[in-house]
């Protein structure tokens, strides 16, 4: 199966810090894979690497084919990646109409969507006059989700989106991303175990800022031993 | 929005003005002409301190060059109002009303121009290091000074060219008021209006605002940042050039100028809380009619300086009971 996304031993650096220290990645075209690992691994970074917000110092990143390390942020995103971060990033004193609008590329993104979006996520469409701020954590969580969903992007980088929220708002999520994963690939970050068995095809372990094991995820939930290694989860 | 104990504080503020305002006023168009004066240099205020209020709440620098801008501006509108300056319009635009319009576009021009080259130029290597934006925009005003002394000598100006709503006065309780004072406050009224439907309604403001509260993620979503922080300090540059140039025909220009209003615009910005633009128009019209006031009362004492301590009173005054300013998030 072809790959949209390639990461290959990339090297980040924050600050004096070495974060990452080979780390390579493959997402499948319009599937799930999912970054395990413990915390301060480096999956949160790794991400950050890819859309360039940390960008790394070594190793390659190729979007649908294309080197995309060195370029800036906005110019990775424009090409076709949403990202959701850890903590959601909702503008609070912005409505959800504006954290919508805002992540338009060209005019008429958000309209173009609005029922795919609303159909997915219905609490926004009541929400969306309110502030950001106004929202409850699994709404801002939806809310970040769906802001990615705005442009025509074709790869999802989804950070702990379970992080922090209500077992009920979890499965709605768990949902909502199995059913926008047949339209856009994803790369998901994700410490519940439960959720990532759940929601992805594939996986990667990250564990001190090497990339450790990767495989099909059917696999690695057999495999007591490396789970127990790695994550610390039996 | 502001909550209850800033509201409270606004109207505290406001009922203590216009108490002593009254006071020291012996009729109703005396109390109109400080209510005047006080907008008007509340409005002066504004175009100064808006653009640092922006600036400083989307890019986190504090441009100490925004005064400089404002003096630049008032000198570009003396010179090409007046005949015999660097700028000529005389024989170009010989109705002298028509000539204003045109010195304050130039001023305006001239503002933009040097916003866009300062953080183009020198600005955009900067941003990581907020310490040495300041070191540049203090340097950058000192330049600027320097600038202007040798292009207009030292001796300051006084606006001699006279043109129709300059002049012209109208009466209300006995009272001759200046049209012009009015004229700007209305001027500065809309761009209060203009500027804040800009940021609620556009698709640019929403990018500020959302700017102001997480660059980083405004960048994630595939907007040029860089881009918008060049538009939004060139803006405010040529802003403040606007208020330099509306200024001149009643303060003149001189070099004192720049200083003058950045401490103000400073103490509005603050007082008002640190890149709020709501904040910031409060502030402005709260500080020009405080300075109205405590001229007014200077007046025949022996405390000619009140006016020029006024701003800092009034800030600390506030920041003891909202530290993070009227309109700025604890």
């Amino acid at each position: 199966m072809s790959s949209i996304l390639e990461v290959r031993d990339i090297h980040t650096f924050i600050g004096q810090f070495h974060i990452l220290e080979g780390v390579s990645v493959s997402v499948t075209t319009g599937g799930i894979t999912v970054l395990l690992g413990r915390n301060g691994a480096g999956k949160t970074t790794t991400l950050r690497s890819i859309i360039g917000l940390t960008p790394p110092a070594r190793g390659s990143i190729h979007f649908d084919g294309k080197p995309i390390q060195g370029r800036q942020s906005h110019n990775i995103a424009q090409l076709g990646i949403g990202y959701v971060p850890e903590h959601r990033a909702i503008f609070r004193s912005l409505s959800v109409r504006e954290n919508l609008q805002l992540a338009e590329r060209r005019s008429g993104d958000f309209a173009r969507k609005a029922d795919f979006i609303f159909d997915l996520f219905p609490d926004l469409k009541r929400l969306i006059e309110l502030p950001g701020g106004n929202l409850s954590g699994g709404q801002q969580q939806m809310l970040a989700v769906a802001r990615a969903l705005v442009p025509e992007n074709r790869l999802l980088l989804i950070d702990e989106p379970s992080e922090g929220l209500a077992p009920v708002i979890i499965e709605q999520l768990i949902a909502a991303i199995q059913r926008l994963s047949s339209q856009v690939s994803v790369l998901l970050v994700e410490q519940n175990f439960r959720v990532a068995s759940k929601l992805a095809q594939s996986y990667v372990i990250i564990d001190e800022g090497h990339s450790v094991a990767a495989g099909a995820m059917a696999d690695l939930v057999q495999d007591k031993a490396l789970i127990q290694r790695y994550l610390g989860v039996a | 929005m502001a909550g209850r104990a800033s509201l409270i504080a606004i109207a505290l503020i406001l009922a203590a003005l216009f108490g002593v305002a009254f006071a020291n006023s012996s009729s109703p168009g005396d109390f109109g002409i400080t209510l005047l004066s006080g907008l008007f240099q509340g409005m002066l205020l504004f175009l100064v301190a808006s653009g640092l209020s922006i600036v400083f709440g989307l890019m986190d620098v504090l441009n100490l060059a925004q005064g400089s801008y404002f003096m630049v501006g008032a000198y570009v509108a003396y010179d090409a109002q007046h005949a015999g300056g660097v700028i000529d319009l005389t024989s170009v635009l010989p109705d002298p009303n028509l000539r204003f319009i045109g010195a304050v576009l130039a001023a305006i021009a001239v503002g933009a121009l040097l916003g866009y080259l300062l953080e183009r130029g020198l600005l955009r290597p900067l941003y990581s290091r907020p310490i040495f934006q300041l070191v540049l925009t203090f340097g950058v005003s000192l330049v600027a000074l320097e600038l202007v002394k040798f292009i207009w000598t030292t001796t300051p100006y006084s606006w001699t060219e006279l043109f129709g709503v300059r002049e012209s006065f109208f009466e209300l309780f006995g009272q001759r008021f200046s049209t012009y004072r009015l004229f700007v406050v209305g001027m500065g009224i809309a761009l209060i209006v203009a500027i804040g439907l800009l940021l609620q309604r556009s698709r640019i403001g929403i990018i500020i605002r959302a700017g102001v509260e997480d660059r980083e993620m405004v960048q994630a979503l595939g907007i040029n940042v860089r881009a918008v922080f060049t538009l939004v300090f060139t803006l405010g540059c040529a802003i403040a050039a606007f208020g330099g140039a509306v200024a001149a025909p009643f303060l003149g220009a001189s070099t004192t100028l720049g200083n003058i209003f950045l401490l103000q615009a400073i103490a509005v910005v603050v007082l008002g809380g640190m890149g709020s633009y709501s904040g910031t128009a409060v502030g402005s019209v709260l500080v020009g009619l405080a300075i109205a006031v405590a001229q007014d009362t200077a007046i025949g004492t022996a405390f000619a300086a009140l006016p020029s301590i006024t701003p800092m009173l009034l800030l600390v005054l506030v920041l003891l009971v909202r530290p993070s300013g009227l309109f700025g998030k604890s």
